[in-house]
C-alpha cells in the first residue's frame, strides 16, 4: 500500500496535477462518497434538522458535494491550495478556508453541530521541521483542543483515517482524550484486507451517556462494478500494438550476408531481387 | 466565498491572541451575490449562535444595511428573508480580514481566506 503522507507534505503532494488526478479518479470518488455517508451515519445527527458542519481536510469538495446533497450547511478547511482550486471549479456550496489544521482553529466556541474528516489525520503524523510547534503530538494537541471548543455540546466528530500502526491510533486517541473528547475507535470490516476502514468517533459532552457505535462486520457488499485492475490495461496496450514487425526481414538477411562475405566465408549466395521473399504456403 | 455566516464564527487564532480577537474586520472587500436556498428552520436554529452586533457591523462593512441594530423578538418572514440574504448570499471574494487585537491580516483571494500562520504565531 502506498502512503502519500510519507512522500511530501500535503500542500506539496497535492499539487495541481495530483489534485486533478485525485478528483477525477472514479474509484477515489466512490470510496470518498462511501466513507462520507458512513461518517455522517456515525455522526448521528437528528434527521430533518439542518446542521452546520465542519469538513476537515475538505480537499476538492468530494465529501462536500454529499453534504450539499444532504442539505447541510458546511465549512471546509484544507491546506492544499490546488485542491481548493479544484473545489472552486466544482462550485461546491460551502465556505472554503486555506488552513493548517495542526495550527488550530479560530472558530468561536460552539460554532459547529458536528465535524467530519475523510482520510486526513494520518497527514498530521509527520514532522516537517524540527521546530517544537511542528512535532506531531503538539500539532495534534492544538488541533483537538481548538476543535473541541469549536464544537457544540453535545455533538460528535468523526474522522476516517489510515493509521499505519497501533501506536499511531494510541497516540491520536490519547491526545483526543486529553483535549476533552470522549469516544473511541470504530473499525469497519476488521477482517477484510481491502474493505477495512478505521474511524475515530469522538464525542463532545453528553456526560458519558454516548456509546461508541458498532463497526460494520460480515461480508462486504459488492456493488457489482468491476474494479480497476492495472493488468487489464496492460493487456489492452499489448494487443493494441498488434502486428509486430518481423526481425528477420530482407534488410536483416542482406546485412548478414554482407557480414559473412567480409569475413571471407565461402558459398554465400548472391543477392538478387528474390532475396528474402515470402514463399507461398506449402499446403 | 467567505459568507457572513462563517465570518460570524471566525476569531483570530494567533498564539496568545485570546481576548478581543473577534470579529475580524473586513478591508477592501469585493462582494458577489449568489442565490441560496431559503431554509427558515436552519435560520431559526442558528440565531442563538449569532453574535448580533458583529453581524450587523460586518454587514455594514460589506455595504448592506438591511439588518436592525437589535435582534428583534418577533421573527417574521421579512426579517428572516433579509437575515438569509445577509448570512448566506453575500460572498466576499477579495480583500482581507484583520484581527482587532493583534492586527494579523488574513488575506482573502479568489474567495478563499488564507488562515496560515507564521512559525512564531503558532500556539
Amino acid at each position: 500500500m502506498s502512503r502519500p503522507e510519507l512522500q511530501a507534505p500535503p500542500e506539496i503532494y497535492y499539487g495541481d496535477v495530483e489534485a486533478k488526478k485525485y478528483t477525477k479518479n472514479t474509484r477515489n470518488q466512490q470510496i470518498q462518497a462511501d466513507m462520507t455517508y458512513r461518517a455522517l451515519e456515525l455522526l448521528n445527527l437528528l434527521p430533518d434538522e439542518p446542521a452546520m458542519l465542519l469538513d476537515i481536510g475538505c480537499g476538492s469538495g468530494l465529501s462536500g458535494e454529499i453534504l450539499d446533497e444532504e442539505g447541510y450547511i458546511w465549512t471546509g478547511v484544507d491546506i492544499a491550495p490546488s485542491m481548493l482550486e479544484v473545489a472552486l471549479e466544482r462550485e461546491v456550496e460551502g465556505d472554503l478556508f486555506l488552513q493548517d489544521i495542526g495550527q488550530g482553529f479560530g472558530f468561536r466556541p460552539g460554532s459547529f453541530d458536528g465535524a467530519i474528516s475523510v482520510s486526513v489525520l494520518q497527514w498530521l503524523l509527520n514532522a516537517e521541521t524540527s521546530h517544537p510547534t511542528s512535532s506531531p503530538p503538539h500539532r495534534l494537541n492544538r488541533f483537538f483542543t481548538t476543535l473541541h471548543s469549536a464544537l457544540r455540546n453535545p455533538s460528535r466528530a468523526v474522522f476516517q483515517f489510515y493509521p499505519s500502526s497501533d501506536d499511531q491510533i494510541q497516540l491520536i486517541s490519547s491526545i483526543a482524550q486529553k483535549a476533552g473528547f470522549g469516544g473511541g475507535i470504530v473499525v469497519d470490516y476488521p477482517n477484510s484486507k481491502k474493505a477495512k476502514k478505521v474511524f475515530l468517533c469522538l464525542f463532545v459532552g453528553g456526560g458519558g451517556a454516548q456509546q461508541v457505535p458498532q463497526g460494520l462486520d460480515g461480508e462486504v457488499e459488492e456493488d457489482g462494478k468491476a474494479r480497476f485492475e492495472r493488468r487489464r490495461e496492460r493487456e489492452r496496450t499489448r494487443s493494441n500494438s498488434g502486428k509486430r514487425k518481423p526481425i528477420k526481414g530482407r534488410d536483416w538477411i542482406l546485412k548478414k550476408k554482407e557480414l559473412y562475405r567480409k569475413r571471407g566465408k565461402e558459398s554465400v549466395p548472391r543477392d538478387s531481387k528474390f532475396t528474402g521473399r515470402k514463399r507461398k504456403p506449402v499446403f | 466565498m467567505v459568507r457572513l455566516i462563517t465570518h460570524n464564527l471566525l476569531a483570530c487564532h494567533v498564539k496568545g491572541c485570546t481576548s478581543n480577537n473577534f470579529p475580524l474586520e473586513f478591508k477592501d472587500v469585493q462582494v458577489e451575490l449568489r442565490d441560496a436556498e431559503f431554509n427558515s428552520d436552519f435560520l431559526r436554529g442558528f440565531i442563538p449562535k449569532i453574535e448580533w452586533k458583529a453581524l450587523v457591523d460586518a454587514a455594514r462593512q460589506v455595504g448592506n444595511t438591511s439588518l436592525p441594530l437589535e435582534l428583534p423578538e418577533m421573527l417574521d418572514d421579512d426579517f428572516l428573508k433579509s437575515l438569509h440574504h445577509v448570512l448566506l448570499e453575500i460572498h466576499v471574494e477579495e480583500g482581507s480580514m484583520t484581527c482587532p487585537n493583534c492586527h494579523h491580516v488574513y488575506p482573502i483571494s479568489n474567495g478563499i481566506p488564507n488562515m496560515l500562520l507564521a512559525e512564531h504565531e503558532i500556539g
